[in-house]
């Protein structure tokens, strides 16, 4: 898993709730064996007209928003389990999501795949979406050593939670398998114990 | 000491190991999978160069992208045939036991789970589908995970997680006439919205959970993830245990005897507290639709769709009437829709299918509905065929097809085209979910067949005495 640490960067805006997995990759591209290609998919059915042609008016294909950082409405990620979003969101070039709220499996995946959800208050996602609105080339600092989130022209801070385990993944690029791995004599003498039982 | 729920028994029990200041590693005793969500992670392990931990304790299906018709002829669609191919040469290197196209087992892995006991009280299970939720109507912890997490549980038997907070939700009093559990979750969906739950495990309780079938349990297990809860879970009885006795991979014998009194003791203690509660009331469900793009965009099927959420013209709610083609303050009642599909993980076993037989007996659908009832798995479509269910609904109108996902998401040919109305006993309404530009309104089996008859969103209580 690649390596995170800072990451400074404009962001594109999606200011829906609810923005489900279906909508990040719908069900009928998911027929792939492997993890790779799926960013061309992102927001497909948002993204592109039945012909294929692109809507000028679908954030993702205005020149005017680019980067790292996609910054979106409450509950983002509900639905699916499908780890086929975190995998188009990451291939796409995303490396962080914003939102005031993420669904629990879709952030789970998110973290498995080196993509930083970063939950923030209500009030702050406002203040990015209305700084965004004005101010396209704004900048979001996102800090994982010291868990803080920043907008650059106006230095308004907040901190976000991550948990410790999931950090250090992050940072060090480590991923939960190897770590299972070598649990394994444990999980041995775990499943012994049930059978004494 | 404070008692324990039945969740944090359950799970406690299977921790094997606790990181500091991180996720539990919980170990899984039963673990499905399908042919969308594993390919990835059994290339994970061949790159890894290791192999599937317990594979006798790992089951396989193909449900997703299935066609549900000619299945015993090649897949037509190239990706459909290499992804299921695919899961037919994986369980094969890995050892994995796979009930695939043409098996008498096949089916949707939530409803075959079930059918066949492998599904047990105070099991932990999962699979890399979100309903995996269905399977806590046994009283077992059952939850969807990605793929990464899939490949976890091939390689370890365990899974990361973070220990959920306890809910538990509690309905008493009897359902009204025309109210089944499809429109009891829906309303509860409807009260606490699509995120409400998140970061929660569920435990429903009350005595019209306790009155319901283990069919119409699933049906509300199923739908917790709607509202973003982890899982949702029913303590077993004597419901459960009826259902499960004799059914292939149940106990038997002495060993039966043994795990009922093992499964009677799992209840949550009296003085156990949860994180949070709600209680609602039966009388106050009525038979329940969708309006918009989530499920929790329900009405009672005679109110009006809300002009405002939460006493605002929420954005998010004029975004799903432009995309339904709806109006604030209108009914939905008498409404024209083009589409009727039965079936998915929600509502596709053989009670769904024989009240759907028992409402159309006799009828005919409108000319201008496409009704198409897809059943769970191969067991149910040939119950439904000894019940003498396939002629009824044919001679009524309705396609009966062969088992899988079907267009509860649209991954096979089974799609509602661009701006048709389809009423549907799946479990989303998001935008495209059934095919781009489709429109979904979530409704029971009965609702549905009721739409299908008269062509229009019908009131199923004036179809029934």
């Amino acid at each position: 898993m690649e390596k995170f640490t800072t990451l400074i960067s404009t962001c594109v805006p999606l200011p829906y709730e609810d923005i489900d997995t279906d909508q990040i990759i719908p069900a009928r591209f998911l027929k792939a064996t492997t993890r790779e290609g799926f960013g061309d998919k992102l927001f497909c059915d948002w993204r592109y007209d039945e012909t294929g042609k692109p809507d000028p008016d679908f954030v993702l294909n205005q020149d005017k928003y680019k980067g790292s950082i996609l910054v979106a409405g409450k509950n983002f990620g509900c639905g699916s389990s499908r780890e086929h979003a975190a995998w188009a969101i990451h291939d796409f070039g995303f490396k962080v999501v914003i939102s005031s709220f993420f669904a629990d499996i879709f952030k789970n995946n998110a973290l498995n795949n080196g993509l930083l959800p970063v939950q923030v208050t209500e009030s702050f996602l406002n203040n990015i979406f209305s700084i965004l609105d004005d101010d396209h080339e704004a900048q979001i600092k996102v800090d994982l050593e010291n868990e803080e989130v920043t907008l650059m022209e106006s230095n308004l801070t907040e901190n976000f939670e991550i948990n410790p385990y999931k950090k250090l993944c992050l940072q060090k690029g480590y991923d939960d398998i190897d770590f299972l791995l070598s649990k394994l004599e444990q999980v041995e003498a775990f499943e012994f114990s049930l059978m004494k039982v | 000491m404070a008692g324990k729920t039945l969740f944090d028994k359950i799970w406690d029990k299977h921790v094997v190991h606790e990181v500091e200041n991180g996720p539990q590693v919980l170990y899984i005793d039963r673990h499905f999978i399908h042919e969308v969500t594993s390919p990835q992670a059994f290339d994970g392990l061949r790159k890894r160069g290791i192999g599937v931990f317990r594979p006798a304790q790992t089951v396989a299906t193909a449900d997703h992208n299935v066609p549900t018709e000619n299945q015993h002829l090649p897949i037509k669609d190239e990706l459909s045939r290499r992804q299921v191919e695919a899961l037919i040469s994986n369980c094969k290197e890995f050892g994995v036991e796979l009930y695939g196209l043409g098996h008498p087992w096949q089916g949707i892995v939530h409803v075959i789970g079930p059918e066949l006991g492998i599904t047990q009280p105070g099991m932990t299970i999962v699979c890399g589908d979100s309903h995996t939720s269905t399977h806590g109507a046994f009283g077992s912890i059952a939850f969807g995970i990605g793929t990464s997490e899939v490949e976890q549980v091939f390689a370890t038997q365990c899974v990361l997680q973070k220990k959920p907070k306890r809910l538990k939700i509690d309905i008493n009093g009897e359902l009204k006439k025309g109210v089944v559990s499809k429109d009891i979750i829906l309303y509860i969906i409807s009260q606490l919205t699509t995120g409400g739950c998140t970061g929660y495990f569920v435990e429903f309780t009350g005595s019209t959970i306790k009155s319901l079938s283990m069919e119409a349990r699933m049906t509300i297990c199923n739908m917790s993830i709607e509202m973003g809860a982890r899982g949702g879970l029913i303590a077993p009885d004597e419901t459960t245990f009826e259902y499960l006795r004799g059914r292939e991979f149940a106990p038997k014998g002495e060993e039966w005897d043994k795990k009922v009194a093992e499964w009677q003791q799992l209840k949550t203690d009296e003085d156990a507290a949860f994180d949070k509660e709600y209680h609602f009331s039966a009388e106050d469900i009525e038979p329940m639709i969708t309006y918009g793009t989530n499920p929790g965009m329900g009405i009672g099927i005679a109110q009006n769709i809300p002009m405002t959420s939460n006493g605002h013209t929420d954005p998010a709610l004029r975004k799903a009437l432009e995309y339904m083609d709806l109006k604030g303050g209108t009914q939905l009642l008498g409404k024209k829709i083009d589409y009727v599909f039965i079936g998915s993980c929600t509502n596709s076993r053989i009670e769904d299918l024989r009240m759907v037989a028992d409402l159309v007996k006799g009828k005919r659908k409108a000319d201008h509905v496409h009704a198409m009832i897809i059943p769970g798995s191969k067991q149910v479509e040939q119950q439904a065929r000894r019940e003498g269910l396939d002629k009824i609904l044919e001679s009524a109108g309705f396609e009966l097809r062969q088992p899988g996902c079907s267009a509860c998401l649209g991954m096979n040919e089974d799609r509602v085209p661009k701006g048709k109305y389809c009423v549907s006993t799946s479990n989303r309404n998001f935008e495209g979910r059934q095919g781009p530009g489709a429109r979904t309104m979530l409704a029971s089996p009965l609702t549905a067949a009721a739409a299908a008859l008269n062509g229009y969103i019908t009131d199923v209580r004036e179809m029934i005495n």
